[in-house]
């Protein structure tokens, strides 16, 4: 276990190295003069080579490339160019709130996507299997900005049972401060965060829902189960504690690629729902073009996504010695 | 042929898609009004008999617009979808024949690509090349060349060591005649299973940059800037919003539904179902 640890933390050095290099040639890719058009047509001749030279653009390619390490390994992602800050700072202030999101969306899939898988497998050909397929069909083909909207027309708008916009005191300290006696600090925080993690969260729950119910329906048809049947094992045990337990390390596969999901689905989401991320954050950037606060934002985006899908390796060869034995 | 009928996903993903497939065709013809003639006195109506799904803030006529909207999202879908296809599938095909440092580097490519969420990468690039529906076109298309790249590279794998293909080297056919002749026949439904589903998550993919305001820029009516602009008038007309939304729900379905029922029929190996594990958004 731990030289397949070793082996698989080795390999994402050059995964990381090679993601910074994509990134960076990316930027590169500006058709004519970056500077130029970064400040419009009506900037100074002065201001656009003053830009110019403060992002390095006036040295040859490769030793931009090599200043461009030097000041990654040092975390220093630069400064962007319309808001007077760090790029490091801007999205260290902001990734918490898209990691809180896209975490309690995952929680929301994995729960209802098994949940759905379980009772449609089990009850193969009822109505309560055509009724879980159709919602995961649904599911895949809703586009999340779309749920998000209806969510919030209904249950805010409308119902008024949540808040539409914002978020309140961050999930961790909120917890604190039910722990010392505040609920109400914690069921606020989870007021603003229910419907963009359930937005974001509901079309993967339909992907694992589908994947779950396939699963099962191998498993409930395999040898060990009709021999758990044969002991006399209650159907309950069966379920739950043989087939559930194997159908789910294919689902164990996919959380990482989900991860990738939330990310991107956090971009169409947190503008909905004014939820201060990373999403909003790099869409802003976007639009202004603002080239060193997207780089900075694209590669945190790629790193975390690298990170996650590591971890998930890692956790699916912990749970199945097959993976880093094969 | 007949087998394929009684599928229901088949049958009714197939409709769903030909229908709007029609409607993109021959959307001048279907269009009462023109895109941007105004109705003043009948700003945000709902349907009428005049106006079939009602108007937006500016009293343009929400149904040519939508129709209008379907040849744009089309257009964009399937045009990406056939670069990243062509693309993916050349690169699958020398990767898994030419084995060697040719594959290793070819597939460290690909993973590169992989590392990246789609529509981060998809962001990334419209970032850089500026909104608008050719670099849209792109930015989908290096956005989702790696499945086909990956699909492909894993039959050719498998294939390249069958008797047949041996035979062909044998005979001293030509390596393009060996891999396009030969080897691409048995990709071919696999392929077109990804081409359905990755048409449907081009659309949504397109319509969430269009309604991020990233994508064809105003004054065409894509379907995702009519959803995010008629969000202002939600409260007094919620038309406009919800049309759009279910027409893009509407259509990915269809393009699932299709999908799903092609993979029955074309890809009963599974392969494709091991490599696609989800949409994007």
């Amino acid at each position: 276990m731990l030289a397949y640890t070793a082996r698989r933390i080795a390999l994402l050095v050059p995964l990381l190295v090679g993601i910074a290099v994509l990134v960076f040639l990316l930027m590169h890719l500006i058709p004519g003069d970056p500077a130029r058009v970064l400040l419009g047509d009506d900037a100074t001749k002065e201001a656009v080579d003053r830009l110019r030279a403060s992002l390095g653009l006036d040295r040859p390619l490769p030793v931009q490339l090599w200043l461009y390490f030097q000041r990654l390994a040092a975390f220093d992602l630069g400064r962007s160019i319309f808001q007077s800050q760090s790029v490091a700072s801007l999205i260290l202030a902001r990734l918490p709130a898209t990691l809180e999101i896209a975490f309690m969306a995952l929680l929301i899939s994995a729960l209802l996507g098994i949940a759905l898988g379980v009772a449609a497998a089990v009850k193969q050909g009822s109505p309560v299997d055509v009724f879980c397929m159709m919602f995961a069909q649904a599911g895949v083909s809703m586009p999340v900005f779309w749920l998000g909207i209806l969510l919030m027309y209904v249950f805010a708008v409308e119902l008024h049972w949540l808040p539409a916009i914002g978020r309140g005191e961050p999930l961790p300290s909120a917890i604190g401060a039910a722990f010392s006696g505040r609920p109400e600090v914690l069921l606020k925080s989870l007021s603003h965060l229910v419907m963009p993690a359930l937005a974001l969260g509901l079309s993967n729950a339909a992907v694992i829902s589908r994947l779950v119910r396939a699963a099962m329906l191998e498993m409930l048809s395999s040898d060990f189960v009709r021999t758990a049947r044969a002991k006399g094992m209650g159907e309950g045990v069966v379920v739950f504690r043989h087939a559930l337990r194997n159908a789910l390390l294919p689902v164990v596969t996919v959380i990482g690629w989900q991860c990738g999901v939330l990310l991107s689905g956090s971009v169409l989401t947190e503008g909905i729902f004014g939820w201060p991320g990373l999403g909003q954050l790099a869409v802003n950037a976007i639009a202004q073009r603002d080239i060193p606060l997207v780089q900075g934002v694209i590669l945190t985006f790629a790193f975390v996504f690298a990170l996650v899908n590591l971890t998930v390796d890692l956790l699916y060869s912990a749970i199945d010695p097959r993976v880093r034995l094969g | 042929m007949r087998r394929a009928l009684r599928n229901p996903q088949l049958v009714a993903g197939g409709t769903v898609v030909l229908l709007i497939l029609l409607v993109a065709v021959f959307h001048p013809f279907l269009a009462p009004y023109g895109v941007e003639q105004m109705d003043m006195a009948n700003r945000l109506s709902g349907p009428s008999a005049k106006h079939w799904l009602g108007t937006d803030n500016f009293g343009r006529d929400l149904w040519t617009r939508l129709a209008h909207g379907a040849a744009i999202s089309m257009s964009i879908a399937m045009a990406s979808v056939l670069i990243a296809g062509t693309f993916g599938t050349v690169i699958g095909l020398i990767s898994g024949y030419a084995g060697g440092w040719l594959d290793l580097t070819l597939s460290r490519l690909v993973d590169l690509f992989l590392a990246f969420p789609p529509l981060i990468l998809a962001l990334a690039l419209i970032a850089v090349l500026g909104p608008g529906p050719v670099n849209v076109t792109i930015a989908l298309a290096a956005a989702f060349w790696t499945q086909y790249a990956r699909v492909v590279r894993a039959i050719t794998l498998a294939e390249r060591e069958r008797d047949y293909v041996l035979a062909a080297e044998a005979v001293g056919a030509s390596l393009p005649r060996i891999l396009g002749r030969h080897i691409l026949p048995n990709a071919a439904g696999p392929i077109l299973v990804l081409a359905t589903l990755g048409v449907g998550t081009a659309i949504v993919t397109e319509s969430g940059l269009s309604f991020l305001g990233l994508g064809v820029q105003p004054p065409t009516p894509t379907w995702g800037w009519t959803l995010s602009y008629g969000l202002r008038f939600l409260r007094s007309d919620p038309w406009m919003s919800t049309l759009a939304g279910l027409t893009i729900m509407l259509t990915v379905l269809g393009f699932n539904l299709l999908g799903d029922g092609l993979r029955d029929h074309l890809d009963p190996r599974g392969v494709v179902r091991g490599i696609r594990k989800n949409p994007v958004s």
